[in-house]
């Protein structure tokens, strides 16, 4: 089966290249490109996986990340954090509010592709 | 004669008195029994006369021996008591030899003892003068000092501070034997003196430091040290805390710039990821997926150029914003240009031997930079060029280009090329200390660029130095705040002269001896006739020539009228601090009562006494005691001064300005300058209050002509 991955992001340079990547690795890729939408589309779609941007207009990524793990309903759904805060604390935040992976920008593409495997056990 | 052989005539005297009496008797008793013709009676008679005669005899031995060795020994004890009373005085005696004895070894002791008090008061003398010095001393330092220095006792009531200080904190709040706790709360302070008690059982530094924000938007880090003295309470072996010392430093900039810095650093680092980010993705699958087609490669290398434009813009900004942070990480002080010059002519020469002169200079530049090692540099400089090509003299010059400083160093004849200026600049500084920087480090360090430059046309060849400008408005507020106001005009359409009788009782006294109050006062303006009132009495005592300073009265009066700009701008005083003060005619009569019996002393006296005169019949409060005025009899001591203004007679005589321009400030510098005065004053013969005040009278009808 086809698995659904999101991409919420506001930076259309990074999410052409990550979407290339994700769709190249067989997923159906969704992109969202502020907090809300990326909340509502998941709420919509429940992906298997989401690619999910810190700083982001209406929402931010710790808050979308905080509303995902209040709700059992989306227990499913695994994080990557995906950001250019790169601060320890940040860090230590992003895993804290329920993200299974948190990488900083910028990453290697390889590496990310890696995670995004792992995380969905393949 | 001897005592004894005193004794012995005495005792043969009496033994004499007896024999013969009895011898008498004897001699009378023979011829009555003999019945040689003497009657009973007659024997009676001369026994009875015989009897008088040794009774007065007697009487006449018993008075003489009562004054000599009775009463002379009382008076001579009276005459002990003047000596006790008086150490010049010696006793003499009408008494016998013996008293004689006793009155020198009195005169003796007297003599010693005088000794002995000159002694003492000569040590209290130097001790009070060498208290003096340091005390001198400490009010010098203190002005000095980078930080702000406030001194409490243990109550927080302000006993010392510095200029510094009431810049920082503000004049309305600073000021001798207020409350700290108006500036700082109370609990944060006893917060800090209970850790430090707790130190100082440790016999940990004992010191605590806190950050405090006072007026808005100002930060203060606060280092609160013990003044230890007083006795230990019960039989604790470490001294008691009397007091403490606060230094204040403003870090309100630093911390506003650290922030600065802080976020420029971040900024670089968050705003860089993502474009890496970006760049990175897209690079690393173009060359992965190499088998994409040629639409979707142009959208990559979009992103690419994109991202890496985007890079250096940011690059640019935050290089832009981290110069700005730069400037403030070296100690650089904010100098008038000139005056760094002036001191760089000395310094030059002095270190090098070379004659050093300045070219043009700009007044009006003020640089910040790090003083110290910009002269080094430049006597280093003048020192190569004199060991090198023999160069005689230099010049300085100072001018404005742009948004820069332009400091030269010029020599003429000797040209040097442009390598051998480059070593120059590059090596580090000889005799600079150990780990010295190069000459070009020191220019880097104040933000700067140099550069070594040949006017052929002149014939002579410069160090350029571009040093940054510093904005007057925003580095030199704290200097305008001394300058500010000047003084007020001199007043003479008010008598100081025309006194009461009562005024006349101390005409004879000595300055010396006289008590006085020392006043100033604060005002609306300087009309006292068309309606300007009082708003500030600040005064203080001098009592045996001391100055009191904890014995002020000071008091803030409601005019009941506005408040002009211009008079808030001299005294800072400002209307919402004189809501809710008493009113004049409250103030007055507890001001008349702490003045009561004192000859009133203010500087421009007939100013203030006009402000009081005219309040006479409103309160009926009346200030008749006699007044002496600081600017008069300044210019009874230097007739040919042009100047009388406060300040310029306490320069003159070496009085530390401390708080001008607030009533009780301006009130103490008047005492101390008028206690200065009175032996300046002696010298010319001026001693009572008589002769000052006949002495000011001439110069006050000189001075009303011009």
């Amino acid at each position: 089966m086809t698995k659904t991955l999101l991409i919420a992001d506001d930076e259309p340079n990074i999410v052409i290249s990550v979407e290339f990547l994700m769709k190249r690795e067989g997923f159906e890729v969704l992109v969202a490109r502020d907090g809300e939408e990326a909340l509502a589309k998941i709420r919509e779609h429940r992906p298997d996986i989401v690619l999910l941007d810190v700083m982001m207009p209406k929402l931010s990524g710790f808050d979308v990340c905080q509303e995902v793990r209040a709700d059992p309903a989306l227990a499913g759904v695994r994080i990557l954090m995906l950001t250019a805060k790169g601060r320890e604390t940040e860090v230590a935040k992003g895993l804290a509010l329920g993200a299974d992976v948190y990488m900083t920008k910028p990453f290697s593409t390889r590496e990310l592709v890696e995670k995004v495997r792992q995380l969905l056990g393949q | 004669m001897t005592p004894s052989r005193k004794l012995g005539l005495a005792a043969g005297a009496v033994c004499l008195l007896i024999v013969a009496a009895l011898a008498a008797t004897a001699w009378l008793s023979w011829l009555s029994a003999r019945g040689a013709g003497l009657a009973f009676n007659d024997l009676v008679t001369t026994l009875l006369i015989l009897g008088l005669v040794c009774c007065g005899l007697a009487v006449t031995a018993l008075r003489e021996l009562a004054a000599r060795y009775v009463r002379a020994p009382l008076r001579l004890a009276e005459e002990v008591a003047t000596v006790v009373a008086d150490g010049a005085r010696r006793v003499k005696t009408d008494g016998g030899s013996e008293l004689d004895a006793l009155a020198r070894a009195i005169n003796e002791l007297a003599t010693a003892r005088e000794a002995l008090q000159r002694d003492v008061a000569e040590q209290v003398r130097q001790a009070q003068r060498s208290l003096e010095a340091e005390k001198n001393r400490l009010a010098a330092l203190m002005a000095e000092l980078h930080q702000s220095v406030v001194v409490c006792n243990l109550d927080g009531r302000i006993l010392l501070y510095n200029q510094r200080a009431r810049a920082e904190v503000g004049d309305e709040l600073l000021g001798l034997g207020r409350s700290i706790y108006a500036i700082f709360d109370h609990g944060l302070i006893a917060y800090a003196l209970e850790s430090v008690s707790q130190r100082l059982g440790r016999e940990e530094a004992p010191a605590a430091e806190f950050v405090a924000s006072t007026r808005p938007g100002l930060l203060l880090r606060v280092h609160l040290a013990p003044v230890l003295g007083g006795e230990a309470e019960g039989d604790a072996t470490e001294p008691a805390i009397a007091g403490f010392v606060l230094i204040l430093d403003d870090i309100t900039a630093n911390f506003a710039e650290e922030s600065q810095r802080d976020a420029v650093i971040q900024g670089f680092t968050e705003g860089v990821r993502g474009p890496l980010g970006s760049l990175r993705a897209a690079a690393e699958t173009l060359s992965d997926y190499a088998d994409m087609g040629d639409e979707e490669r142009h959208r990559f290398l979009d992103v690419i150029r994109d991202e890496a434009q985007q890079l250096s813009q940011r690059l640019e900004q935050a290089a832009g914003h981290y110069g700005d942070a730069l400037q403030a990480r070296w100690p650089l002080e904010v100098v008038r240009g000139a005056d760094l010059v002036t001191a760089g002519l000395k310094r030059i020469t002095g270190q090098t031997g070379v004659p050093c002169k300045a070219e043009e200079l700009d007044d009006t530049v003020w640089i910040k930079v790090d003083s110290f090692s910009l002269l080094q540099a430049l006597s280093y400089l003048t020192g190569r060029l004199n060991d090198e090509y023999g160069v005689r003299e230099v010049r300085l010059a100072l001018s404005r280009t742009g948004h820069h400083a332009q400091l030269d160093l010029i020599w003429s004849g000797t040209a040097m090329n442009t390598e051998t200026a480059m070593a120059w600049e590059l090596d580090a500084m000889r005799g600079a200390g150990v780990s010295a920087p190069s000459v070009r480090e020191v220019v880097e360090r104040c933000n700067g660029e140099m550069w070594f430059e040949r006017q052929r046309a002149a014939h002579r060849a410069l160090f350029r130095m571009l040093l940054p400008l510093v904005e007057p408005n925003r580095e030199r507020g704290g200097e305008r705040r001394f300058l500010r106001g000047g003084s007020r005009p001199e007043f003479y359409d008010f008598d100081l002269f025309r006194w009461s009788e009562g005024g006349h009782a101390l005409d004879d006294r000595l300055l010396s001896e006289l008590s006085y109050t020392v006043f100033d006062t604060e005002t609306t303006g300087l009309q006292p006739a068309a309606g300007d009132e009082i708003i500030q009495i600040g005064a203080t005592r001098i009592v045996n020539r001391r100055l009191l300073h904890h014995e002020g009265f000071e008091q803030l009066i409601d005019p009941q009228r506005s408040l002009p700009e211009e008079s808030i701008q001299v005294h800072g005083i400002t209307p919402d601090m004189l809501a809710g003060q008493p009113r004049i005619d409250t103030v007055l009569p507890a001001f008349r009562a702490y003045c009561a019996d004192t000859v009133l002393v203010a500087h421009n006296a007939a100013f203030d006494m006009r402000f009081l005169q005219l309040k006479e019949e409103a309160t009926g409060v009346r200030f008749d005691q006699p007044v002496l005025d600081t600017l008069l009899l300044s210019a009874v001591l230097y007739p040919n001064q042009e100047s009388h203004r406060l300040e310029a007679i306490a320069e003159r005589l070496g009085v530390t300005i401390i708080g001008r321009h607030t009533a009780m400030g301006d009130a103490i510098v008047t005492g101390e300058v008028f206690l200065k005065m009175i032996p300046l004053l002696a010298d010319k013969g001026i001693r009572t209050l008589r002769e000052a005040r006949e002495a000011s009278e001439k110069t006050y009808y000189a001075r009303i002509h011009y």
